[in-house]
């Protein structure tokens, strides 16, 4: 039991400030907070954040960072609905997002492991080309996909289950359950955590360290793809900065999370709590009759607080 | 000087190499090196700072590719175009390096099976059996007297004695028959020194082979049962324990360092 504790002591504490914020939310504005409404539009908006902080973990886990992947999500995004728009068909345009999501993390993956320039820094330029290329190829105008609304692709994608609950959630815990199984218990995670942790004692063991990163770069250009797909579809359009606001909250749910950014350890667990932790504070905010002003704010505020209590916790001070 | 001929020795070699040379960026790091290794013997593999010992042995575990030069396991010649860490260790090679090559942050069963886990068939670890080995292998070779070690430790939480420990228990568990130690014991105390000499005797004793490579001249002349003096490259003296004094073996050393 202790060590069970003592293993957990993250994902615990996590879900206790996720359990306090709600209380205090509830204590605040409780017409809004203890009716299943406001948890249902939860459901509708969060998953996006969540899966793509989830894909982008296991990348954090090897050590590496893709600052990327908002405009990864535009350039997919644009090849779903061009596509759909073109042929008719959305299956089709799906398959097309997935391939240039996939290419374009392809593309990071091989400017950070064959040529050797740092993710960080690799990243940042392809993500000035993608956001740059689906603004040009788009000619810097939206595309309307309200047509696709009552088609059995929408409810496939983000439906309302008995017209209530938005699909989007079970794609996310989908991939929360897929990615922990992945991370946890498949040779592959062991891969990644040991990549993270010390390469040269990866390679030193037979890992095929090369392959293991470009893997998770082509993984995290598909999720974001996927998400671009869902994001359109929800919204019934497509628009040249699509993506361009989650960036920091995806980080920030994954260092709220307890993943360390030196690589070696994470939890998805942990990121998808920090991803709800993000996604609530502005209704809280806002419902408590506050200005919207103070969610930057409270962001800041648990963000720097989280990272630090880590720090001290994992004695990451040089 | 007497080479080892295979004459005196009825069985096959365990491993074999034949004109082995390397060069990194322009350096000969290693130039025709040949030797055999037999089973049940230690060699101790000697040499100064930059001698290529730690290319070559990189060389037989399967982390660098030679650019000329051929291998026996077995009598059976090796593929250096697949060879690579994996097979060597399905040949039964295992080396204990001289760089850290655990994951600090890692529990041990992780670090013990990395790069050859137990998977059933949809490739989801077996972790129960994973563990339960770890422990053996605690038991057996790290030694828990009354430490809180187990198998969900982390590495970073280990002594340095452990951690070798930790990295030989994992060789020997593996069925080595060839076992490479560079520079096993530079940061150990004396104790942990003396677990890491039963350890090679143990394996001498089950018939595996033993590579070590010490700068301590004193303990690879106490350990070993044939000594190979590396220089610049180059094999420049093999002597069996009985041809050669330890004095003998450090003087050959001095004069090959003064040489310079």
């Amino acid at each position: 039991m202790n060590s069970l504790l003592k293993e957990y002591h993250l994902q615990l504490g996590i879900t206790v400030l996720l359990g306090c914020l709600l209380a205090l939310f509830a204590l605040l504005s409780p017409q809004t907070f203890l009716n299943g409404r406001i948890y249902l539009s939860f459901l509708s908006t969060i998953p996006f954040v969540a899966i793509l902080a989830l894909g982008l973990t296991l990348l954090v886990v090897a050590g590496e960072l893709d600052l990327s992947f908002p405009s990864v999500m535009a350039m997919s995004g644009f090849a779903f609905v061009e596509s759909y728009l073109h042929t008719g068909s959305p299956w089709f345009g799906f398959a097309l997002a997935l391939a240039t999501g996939g290419l374009a993390g392809l593309i990071n993956g091989l400017i950070v492991v064959k040529v050797g320039v740092p993710s960080i820094i690799a990243t940042i330029g392809t993500q000035f080309f993608w956001r740059g290329m689906s603004a040009l190829l788009a000619a810097g105008l939206a595309r309307n996909i309200a047509v696709l609304r009552d088609s059995s692709f929408h409810h496939f994608f983000v439906g309302r289950l008995d017209g209530i609950i938005p699909v989007q959630a079970f794609w996310c815990l989908g991939f929360a359950i897929l990615f922990s199984l992945l991370l946890n218990r498949h040779v592959m995670g062991g891969n990644i955590l040991f990549v993270g942790d010390n390469i040269r004692a990866a390679r030193l063991n037979g890992i095929n360290t090369d392959r293991v990163r470009l893997l998770l770069f082509v993984m995290m250009g598909l999720v974001s793809a996927f998400v671009a797909v869902l994001i359109s579809l929800e919204m019934g359009n497509w628009w040249p900065t699509q993506g361009e606001g989650y960036l920091l909250l995806v980080f920030a749910a994954i260092f709220i999370g307890g993943t360390s950014v030196y690589g070696g350890r994470g939890t998805l667990y942990g990121t998808l709590i920090g991803a709800v932790i993000i996604g609530i504070i502005e209704a809280g905010i806002i419902s408590a009759g506050y200005s919207g002003f103070w969610t930057r704010v409270i962001h800041g505020f648990i963000i720097v607080a989280s990272v630090s209590i880590y720090a001290l916790i994992f004695r990451t001070r040089r | 000087m007497m080479m080892t001929g295979s004459c005196d020795q009825a069985s096959v070699p365990i491993l074999s190499l034949r004109n082995i040379c390397k060069r990194f960026s322009g350096t000969q790091v290693l130039n025709d090196v040949s030797f055999d290794i037999f089973a049940g013997e230690t060699i101790g593999l000697l040499g100064d700072n930059g001698a290529g010992k730690s290319t070559l042995i990189k060389i037989l575990a399967g982390v660098h590719r030679p650019d000329s030069g051929e291998m026996d396991v077995d009598g059976q010649p090796v593929d250096f175009a697949t060879y690579a860490i994996g097979r060597a260790r399905n040949y039964g090679i295992e080396t204990v390096f001289q760089e850290n090559s655990l994951g600090e942050q890692q529990p041990l069963w992780r670090n013990i099976f990395v790069g050859r886990e137990l998977p059933n068939r949809f490739g989801l670890l077996k972790i129960g059996e994973q563990k339960k080995v770890t422990m053996q292998i605690l038991r057996k070779y790290v030694g828990l007297q009354g430490k809180a070690i187990n198998a969900d430790s982390r590495v970073s939480t280990l002594s340095g004695g452990e951690r070798q420990g930790v990295t030989i228990g994992r060789a020997m568990y593996f069925n080595a028959r060839l076992v490479i130690l560079d520079e096993p014991t530079t940061a150990l105390s004396l104790g942990e020194v003396g677990r890491v000499l039963n350890f090679i005797r143990q394996l001498n004793c089950q018939g595996s082979a033993c590579i070590f490579i010490s700068h301590n001249v004193g303990q690879i002349y106490q350990i070993a049962d044939r000594f190979i003096i590396l220089d610049r490259g180059q094999v420049m003296g093999e002597y069996r324990k009985n041809e050669i004094a330890a004095d003998q073996l450090s003087n050959h050393l001095l004069q090959l360092h003064n040489q310079v």
